[in-house]
This record gives structure tokens, sequence and C-alpha cells, in this order.
């Protein structure tokens, strides 16, 4: 630092505050620092106790029993605590509601990103994230009071609360998530790629369905599984308009009761600290947890495993 | 920098070779800007014919304008007339997918198919409703772009599992297991290695008996090792601030390089510009 090189320069005219620099330097650190340690903290703090009171819980009731039990009844005098008769009413939510965003979504990503003239996808897409804006509580009225009453035109069977139209409408909240997603996959399909199929004589149907489809196949599919556990986590439609009867199967036209019904029905209403029913919350809540993680570890797996590298 | 010259009389090919591609008077616009003026291009049969001439001076708007590329490009618009075989093929009448099988293409960038080996030849050939045997058809191709040897005993790996130079010959075999009459190329070899480069130039002139190949490149050096003839294109700017390109000279590749007609080629195979 001391040599002159231009030799014209006098000396004395740069005096850096090299001590001070340094100083801000490890400020600036311990600030961003600390400012993302606390949502890893925040975290590692939820974790902590989800853990910590599934242990208490089971510490009472059995895991077999949690397992096998074929009635949810923590709230009644004679208590069973069979966890799948909520996973079976999230699953089959969740399933109902894929149908309807996958086919959704993805036709609208194929259709934004290579069909759709600039004109058309400036109206299109702020129109899907619109519907990404709607409150899940409009979701879960229009589920009870609009699409309940239609469905019911058809099937007369179908009762007032049912997994049915939670699922349907469910699916509508995730399509633009699904939609988005599968965009972003189909838009990151290098041109070159496109022009390689046309140049051989591919239409544009044989070009998305044969080449571009593939190339993003990685991307698409994790956005399913995104979109998949967002509608595990979903509570409000699914409480509002699947009931909260918890019934063990699969049929969608009777009440139902999520995970997260469960969940809504316990806080809302007065569990005392340290009862078996407080303690419930907890392991129903650490099994939602690590469904959706588990969702989320197999997406970030299967992105990494399937997707293609154009340099 | 001049203006454009008519190039009429210095583009005509005078031996009696059957054409193959003919351009009258081919404009080529992008909105309202011109990019390319007024072309008049004749290439023959078997022959590889090699345009080249500095960045933006329409080299690869030209070349794509045999496959009809720029119909994928919304704002482009081609004016005048384009023959293949003396039949016209511009026009709405004219289906761009069935002459893009006749017109096969091998881009700058190597581009296979992020499917196998296997599958990127037969991709075009399955479209296409192929209906012999699909595994002669992939050793046939592969042989035709000399990469058989290398790649036989792993016909279900990955395409992008190869070399960059290796890829850039199985787009070139993916091009001709379409059995197309030409080949147009796009600067094939600018992404590639040297010793990958002088395959490829090798097998460019293997491809020649079968095809007619027209390439563009950037490398005066490989325009006069791999080309019968050489059309030379130059760009001016235009008032808009953008570039407006022209066919300055067409005439055998050893004229251009040894005897330039036009002071402006001579300039640039001299390396005085470009």
């Amino acid at each position: 630092m001391t040599d002159n090189v231009t030799g014209d320069i006098a000396p004395g005219s740069w005096s850096p505050k090299r001590d001070r620099a340094k100083a801000i330097q490890t400020i600036v650190k311990i600030i961003f620092g600390s400012f993302a340690a606390i949502s890893i903290l925040t975290t590692i703090g939820i974790l902590a106790t989800l853990i910590f009171e599934t242990i208490e819980f089971f510490k009472e009731v059995p895991i077999s029993q949690f397992l096998t039990d074929t009635r949810w009844t923590p709230l009644f005098a004679s208590k069973q605590f069979g966890i799948f008769v909520l996973v079976s009413a999230t699953m089959m939510i969740s399933v109902i509601s894929i149908m309807v965003a996958l086919p959704l979504g993805l036709l609208s990503a194929i259709c934004l990103s290579e069909y759709a003239t600039p004109r058309i996808r400036r109206i299109l897409k702020p129109m899907l994230e619109i519907l990404a804006g709607v409150p899940t509580v409009v979701y879960g009225y229009f589920a009870l009071l609009t699409v309940t009453p239609f469905l019911q035109i058809f099937l007369p069977d179908l009762q007032g609360f049912n997994a049915l139209s939670a699922g349907l409408v469910l699916g509508i909240m995730i399509t633009p998530m699904v939609a988005s997603l599968s965009e972003d996959a189909l838009y990151a399909v290098p041109r070159s790629l496109k022009d390689g199929a046309y140049a051989l004589g591919a239409t544009k149907r044989e070009t998305v369905t044969s080449v571009v489809l593939p190339a993003a196949l990685s991307g698409i599919v994790s956005s399913l599984i995104l979109a998949t556990s967002r509608a595990v986590g979903e509570t409000m439609i699914v409480t509002l308009a699947a009931g909260a009867n918890p019934t063990l199967g699969f049929n969608p036209f009777v009440p139902v009761m999520t995970m997260t019904a469960f969940i809504v029905q316990i806080t809302k209403g007065d569990a005392p600290y340290g009862t078996i029913e407080y303690k419930t919350l907890y392991a129903v809540g650490m099994t939602l947890f690590i469904m959706t993680f588990a969702l989320n570890i197999f997406s970030f797996w299967f992105v990494r495993r399937f997707r293609e590298k154009y340099d | 920098m001049p203006t454009p010259l008519p190039s009429t009389s210095i583009s005509e090919v005078s031996d009696s070779k059957t054409i193959a591609l003919q351009m009258e008077k081919v404009s080529v616009y992008y909105g309202s800007n011109l990019a390319v003026k007024d072309v008049y291009l004749e290439i023959p049969e078997h022959e590889i014919v090699a345009f080249i001439g500095p960045s933006g001076c329409g080299k690869s708007t030209i070349l794509r304008c045999f496959n009809r590329m720029n119909d994928l490009i919304p704002s482009a618009r081609v004016d005048g007339r384009i023959l293949f075989d003396g039949e016209e093929i511009t026009g709405k009448r004219v289906d761009p997918v069935e002459l893009r099988r006749r017109v096969g293409m091998v881009f700058q960038k190597p581009n296979p198919f992020p499917k196998s080996i296997y599958d990127n030849i037969t991709f075009g050939a399955r479209i296409n409703g192929y209906q012999g045997n699909y595994d002669e058809l992939v050793e046939r191709s592969l042989r035709g772009a000399a990469l058989w040897d290398e790649v036989k005993d792993k016909l279900q790996e990955s395409g992008l599992g190869l070399s960059g130079g290796q890829q850039q010959r199985l787009c070139i075999a993916r091009a001709i297991a379409i059995e197309p009459e030409v080949i147009l190329m796009d600067e094939p070899c600018s992404a590639l290695d040297p010793i990958s480069t002088i395959k490829v130039e090798e097998l460019m002139h293997e491809l020649k008996e079968r095809y007619t190949i027209v390439i563009v490149t950037h490398n005066m050096q490989q325009a006069s090792r791999v080309s019968d003839r050489t059309a030379f294109f130059n760009a001016v700017a235009t008032d808009q601030g953008g570039k407006m390109g022209y066919l300055v000279e067409y005439n055998h590749t050893q004229d251009i390089f040894s005897n330039p007609k036009e002071e402006y080629t001579r300039d640039y195979v001299s390396g005085r510009f470009g």
C-alpha cells in the first residue's frame, strides 16, 4: 500500500480508515446474523415445544393406540386417539384438491407460457394472482354456501358439511400456486431446446408434450408437492366446509374432521393447560408437521435428483 | 459505410449445377426494422455454402429463412421469394412443419434433448411417422455423424452427459436421422474446442455427398477449409440506430478469398475489419 506507483500523487492524500471500516464490517455482520438467527431460533423453539408436549402426550397414550384406534374421541368420556381418523380426512381432501389443481394449474401454466400471446398473458396472469389473494375464509364460505348447495342438485346424498366441496374449493385455492410454479419451470426450458424440436419438424403440440414438459418435469412435480403440502396445512376452508365430525374412511359425501380442523376446535374451546386434551393438540400438530416436512424434503430431493442442467 | 449495392449481378452462380435453394430479393424485418435487405442467392445441390460476415450482418437470419425458423419470432417478417427445389416455400400455403423435415438444422450451441442418446435420434423420426427399424436408424444416423463408436455402448444414457463436441455430433445425427435434403448449420463449431471442430469439419465433407449444406461461420479459416462457395454479408448502420445487413459478394470460395471483386470483401477476408 505504501508504494506510489504513478509517482505524481502527493503522499498523505490517501488516509484510509481501515480499523473503522473493519469495525463497521463486524457490527454489520452481527446485526444481519442476529436477524437471520431470529427465524432459525423461532423454528427451533416451535419444534422444541412440539416435541416436548408430544412426548408428554405419549406418556399417557401409548403410540400403538395412537396409530391403531379407529375412533377419535379425545373430548369424550371414553377417550380414543386414532390419529388416522384425522389423517384420512386430511389426505382425502388433499387428494381431491390436487385432482382439481393439477389439470387446472398445469394447463393454465402451459397456456400462459407456450400459447398465450403477450396481450392475453397480461390479462390472464394477474387474474390468477387475484385468485391467490382471496382470503381463505372467503373460500370457506364459498364452499359451504355456494358449492355445496350447487353440488346437492346433482348429488342428493351430499351432506351440508362434506369433504368434496372443501376439497374442490381448496383445489381452486392452490391452483395459482401450481400454475405459477409450473409456469416458472416451463419458462426455464431453454429456447434452444424448443428450436431443436421445431427444426426437426415438430408441431407446437409435439414440442410441448415431448420436449418442454419432460424437461420441466422436476419443477412441475415440485410445484405439485409444495401445493399438496399447502393443502395439507390449510385450515379455514376445511373447518368451515368439511365439518367437525371425525370419521374414518374416504367417503367424500359426509362430514369429516381434518387435523387442522381439530386443532381449531380445541383452541377455540377451553382445554386447560396440562390436560390430555391440551397435549392432544401438540400430538396432532406434530403429525401435521411431520407430514408437510416429509413432503417438502421429498420435493427438495426430487428437484435435485431430476433437474436437468443446461449450463 | 457504403450504401448497399444491388447484388443481383454478383450473386449468380454461373455453372450449370442443379439449384437446391434460391432467394430472390429477400428482405427480413423485425417489427419495422429492416434487418437484411434484398438478398439474391442460389445454392447448388451437394455443395457446402458458407455465410461469412461481421456480427449483425444478417447471415443467421437469412439461414433461418430456409427452414422458416423466423416464423417462430412473432415480430419477424420475410419478404421476397424463396425457392426449394424450384418450389416456393414462403407464404401461408406451405406448412413449415413439412418443410423442416426436408431442411434440417444444427444450432450454434449443442442442444440435445434431455433424453437418452437413442431417444434424441428417434425423436424426429417418431413425430414424422417413420415406419422402418428404429435400431437401424439410430446406428445409421450415429455412424453418419461419426459418433457411433463413441456411444454405441451407452445409447440409453442421457445425451446431456456427452462432451460438447459429441453433443454437437449427436445434434447432427439427430438432423440426418429424418433424412433431410438440406442441412443448415448456424455456427456449429463456435462452442467447440479445436479438435471437435476438426471432427465436425471432416464430417461435413462426408455429409456433402448426400446433403446440401449451408453453414454460417464467424471463422474465415473454417469457411475457406470446408466450403465450395462463400457468401459475404456486411452490415451498415441505419438511421434508427440499428444495423441492416446485405449480401456483398457471393462466389466460389477460392475467388472470395484470393480474388474478391469487392473492396469490402477484400478488407474483411484479409482481416482488416469484422
